[in-house]
């Protein structure tokens, strides 16, 4: 292989263990004068662990320079579509951060933690009054995760009902997240897929054919990751009520809507929010999230383990509901991502919500109707938090996919929007600004996407290369999963690497 | 004429322009769809707080926990760890912290490498092939382990070995109940059968006790069972990888490596195994590849993308082998930087300083009149203490003198659990507080 010229550094070639140089050191580590125990048999001890060797420089060098390698939402414009990225106040990381919260053991007795559980207690509360839902479990570590709480609740209830045998279907609309239809089966369902109808709504005529008493659920995501609300969704609510199903709403979209409308007045008897999505809470690359679970009266005696409840003595406790579906974690939930919602719940107060989902709707229009025109909108009708443009005129007429008008993105200094998703709109760019975009962001977005449309037509060898400008050039993810290299192990690179030994 | 809020940059003016080139009146034109009869509902919600009341507001809140200063010897599943000072200054770079799952490798490779990294670090610890980004935490990283065994046994039972952390036993059986899965409990090998898909052990056990591993990977494998440890990955600095001792797939807990406990989460379940199970795993796994279009005179370089993506539930939905989205990738980055800080040595280093901190505080507690050490075995950072009096009573009278003493744990099963306090002292613990312990013990053995 002949050496990279200037400027084009293989950086992502040299790991860790490809800088280590064997007695390098990070960290000391204390020494032990006391009296010495000795270790264990030998067979239950480890003879070799092959770890880099950096000084501490050389690390946060190393790692500075793969932070510089990467995009957030601090970084700029971050419009990926159903993942709300919007700006996360780093008044709330300061605030998770302070060491009273911070350290707090999970095993604490309750009244040596009552700063976090009254918090906890408060959020609780909010997110009831925001949902129309009273019953409130913060424990899923994510929005996945409060979506298996919530059919998990489902199912307890139908047990006690003694119907759990016979309901064994889900109906998911087939705009929904792959979450969706991925938990319905993780708890044991079948899903039946919803088509949805010409004007972006779930088709009331087929979810009529579908409910009968095989039907457990149908979950729902509102808005729809179309960025359209569920015309006539209160009414689905009775019929499905009727049927002796349930309604679930997947909150992911609640953004659109906070302040407004809540899914318990509509009929919804089950919600899970993403709370690092309409909440702020920073997505860490990926995670940590949080996903609590609301429900109605009906389905309370069933949310997840714990539950945070006031006591008659004035101390807040952490308690399992009569008829718990069980624990989800092994302690209580992504408190520190909690207590960042909180936060932000407090800086933001009813006006400051209705602030937030007025201006995430007015931001996604005012940018569908800067594209207009430019793309193919499947969907030609105002939209709220999220806007779906589809890339099938320029795959038809100049041979350019979705995936490089993406990737042309980035030159322009702007992460993509979300791609080929929701399923149902081919060639799909689902572009969500969020509200603390201002509104030259969303006019340069506009205009850099207007302008690959038409570099589209005039040039699509330069977007089927792109991106040209970014840290690396587009990657061959087909061989990465024909030939998975998943460790550094795999690389060959033990020489580089001193091998610790007893 | 103001924004509404410092978060929300648009101004009155700004909003009117908008408006008037979307083409309608006003905001609610946009909220046309919504049903009218329920809409602008009655929210009972506090007034909105300025940064400054927010921070005032919030101090009092945090100063309303025990402090932080104060001994504390709790343990059973979150441990306090020396964390190298560069890991919270580095987590805390925004491109890290702010970035979504990184979907745009080009420009994610700072998550996409760490990510790699991580993997890299966790398949050294345990022992195994293969590792993914991580799960929520160590309980549901073991639930999905079990749901994996059944998958790639077709067998639909699995078998937890006790003394196992009840949370994570909980949580196993929440899922294997969506799942249909049998969860039995042992206390010997001797129980698993060949309906049984794995066993669960967790190293060291829930009450701290090093478990040899490789017997118990027999009994397993004699079966047609996978092995499945859940171990401590500080621990591991200094016991036998899991991988090296039968173990097919190994789950544990990452958070206390990467930063404070924090009432329990984020966490960062670290989930790995064999490479039969590759294709089984669930969640996001980071690989290695090369550019697709260098230039005329340059070689590809290398970069990292998410892959193996057919599993995941944004592509098979339901057939996926799990329904999870979420990676912890933060905790994950802290938990590298601090694996790589304290590196081969100072992880070693580390785990016996731990090991002989927490021996030498069993031997000082256990030679005071009144008080005893019951041993199951070796053993790494917890131990039981039985007191002249009750466990609870034990325990509040430590309360009393500004303690938090170790769990209790006198409803368990084993025998020397019985009237007991899992204590627990690690490399972080400070010496301060280990001698006010003893001297609170001394006198509270003394006035019993």
């Amino acid at each position: 292989m002949t050496a990279p010229g200037p400027g084009r550094e293989d950086f992502g070639a040299r790991l860790s263990v490809d800088r280590s140089v064997p007695g390098r050191r990070a960290v000391d580590v204390p020494t032990w004068r006391g009296a010495k125990t000795s270790l264990p048999d030998a067979s239950l001890l480890r003879d070799s662990l092959a770890l880099p060797e950096m000084s501490q420089g050389e690390l946060v060098r190393y790692y500075t320079a793969l932070s510089e390698r990467n995009y957030g939402i601090d970084s700029g414009t971050y419009p990926l579509g159903s993942c709300t990225m919007k700006y996360n106040p780093k008044v709330n990381d300061l605030i998770a951060s302070q060491p009273g919260f911070a350290n707090a053991h999970p095993q604490a007795r309750e009244e040596d933690a009552q700063g976090t559980l009254r918090t906890l207690l408060e959020l609780r509360h909010g997110l009831a009054e925001v949902t129309g839902l009273a019953h409130v479990s913060l424990a899923p570590a994510a929005g996945a995760q409060g979506e298996l709480a919530g059919v998990l609740m489902i199912s307890s209830a139908l047990e006690d009902r003694g119907e759990l045998g016979q309901r064994r279907r889900i109906l998911v609309p087939d705009s929904a997240h792959g979450t969706n239809p991925a938990t319905a089966a993780m708890a044991g369902y079948t899903v039946t897929h919803l088509p949805t109808a010409e004007n972006g709504s779930l088709d009331r005529a087929t979810i009529e054919q579908e409910l009968d008493e095989t039907v457990a659920a149908v979950m729902v995501t509102v808005p729809n990751t179309l960025g359209l609300w569920e015309q006539g969704i209160e009414e689905v609510a009775g019929l499905i009520h009727d049927a002796g199903a349930y309604l679930y709403a997947d909150g992911a979209n609640l953004n659109a809507i906070m302040g407004r409308v809540r899914y318990g007045d509509l009929g919804f008897d089950v919600a899970h929010l993403n709370l690092h999505k309409s909440f702020s809470t920073p997505h860490g690359g990926g995670g940590p999230g949080a996903g609590p679970v609301c429900c109605t009266e009906e389905l309370a005696p069933y949310l997840p383990t714990p539950v945070v409840e006031e006591c008659d003595d004035g101390v807040v406790r952490l308690a399992a509901p009569e008829r718990s579906i069980g624990r989800l974690q092994q302690f209580h939930g992504n408190v520190g991502v909690l207590l960042r919602a909180y936060a932000y719940l407090r800086a933001l107060g009813l006006d400051g919500l209705c602030a937030v989902s007025g201006q995430a709707v007015l931001n996604a229009n005012y940018l569908r109707t800067l594209l207009h025109g430019h793309y193919d909108l499947p969907y030609d009708r105002p939209v709220l938090h999220e806007v779906v443009f589809s890339g099938s005129r320029q795959r038809r007429e100049h041979d350019v996919r979705t995936y490089d008008i993406a990737k042309r993105l980035i030159d322009h200094g702007f992460h993509p929007p979300t791609v080929y998703f929701p399923l149902i709109v081919p060639e799909a760019l689902m572009i969500e600004p969020t509200e603390t975009e201002p509104p030259e962001a969303i006019e340069a977005l506009a205009q850099a996407l207007n302008a690959i449309a038409e570099e589209a037509a005039d040039d699509p060898d330069t977007l089927h290369g792109a991106p040209w400008s970014a840290p690396i050039g587009r990657l061959d993810e087909t061989t990465a999963a024909r030939r998975p290299v998943l460790r550094w192990q795999d690389v060959g690179v033990s020489e580089a690497v001193s091998r610790m030994s007893r | 004429m103001s924004s509404p809020h410092p978060y929300i940059p648009a101004t009155e003016a700004d909003r009117a322009r908008m408006l008037e080139r979307i083409g309608v009146d006003d905001l609610d034109a946009l909220f046309s769809d919504l049903p009218a009869s329920f809409r602008d509902p009655a929210i009972d919600l506090p007034p909105a707080l300025t940064e400054p009341e927010l921070m005032a507001l919030l101090a009092n809140r945090a100063g309303q926990n025990a402090s932080p200063s104060r001994p504390n010897f709790l343990g059973a599943g979150a441990y306090r760890r020396s964390v190298p000072s560069i890991v919270p200054y580095l987590v805390s770079r925004s491109e890290f912290s702010t970035a979504y799952t990184p979907y745009q490798p080009e420009i994610s490779q700072g998550t996409l490498q760490s990510g790699f990294e991580f993997q890299s670090v966790v398949c050294e610890l345990t022992g195994m092939d293969v590792a993914n980004l991580g799960l929520y935490d160590v309980a549901s990283a073991t639930a999905e382990a079990c749901l994996m065994a059944a998958r790639a046994t077709k067998r639909q039972a699995v078998c937890l070995l006790e003394p196992i952390h009840p949370g994570t036993a909980g949580v196993v059986k929440t899922y294997a109940r969506g799942a249909g899965l049998r969860v039995d409990t042992a206390v010997s090998a001797d129980e698993i059968t060949d309906e049984h898909a794995c066993l669960v052990v967790q190293q060291p056990d829930f009450l701290g006790t090093i478990v040899d591993l490789e017997p118990l990977a027999d009994a397993a494998h004699e079966t047609g069972a996978l092995l499945a440890a859940v171990a401590d990955p500080f621990a591991l600095g200094m016991l036998k990888a899991p991988g090296d001792a039968g173990a097919d797939i190994v789950t544990g807990e990452g958070r206390d490596l990467a930063g404070a406990p924090a009432f329990g989460g984020p966490s960062l379940g670290l989930f790995a195994a064999g490479l039969p199970y590759l294709r089984q795993m669930p969640g996001r796994i980071v690989g290695r590849t090369r550019e697709l279009h260098p230039p005329d005179d340059g070689e590809p370089r290398t970069g990292y993308v998410l892959t193996l993506q057919a599993r995941e539930q944004f592509i098979r939905r339901e057939r996926a082998t799990s329904n999870v989205s979420t990676a912890q990738a933060l905790i994950a980055l802290g938990f590298t930087i601090a694996v790589q800080a304290l590196g081969p040595r100072g992880l070693r280093e580390s785990a016996e300083l731990c090991y002989q901190r927490a021996h030498d505080a069993a031997r000082r507690i256990g030679a005071l009149p009144g008080f005893a050490v019951p041993e199951r075995g070796p053993w790494f950072q917890e131990f039981l203490v039985r007191g002249p009096m009750s466990a609870p009573e034990l325990s509040a009278a430590l309360s009393e003198r500004g303690i938090a003493a170790g769990l209790d744990v006198t409803d368990r099963p084993e025998p020397e659990a019985r009237d007991a306090l899992l204590f627990c002292v690690t490399e972080a613990t400070p010496d301060a507080h280990v001698e006010a312990l003893i001297d609170a013990l001394a006198a509270i053995g003394d006035g019993a």
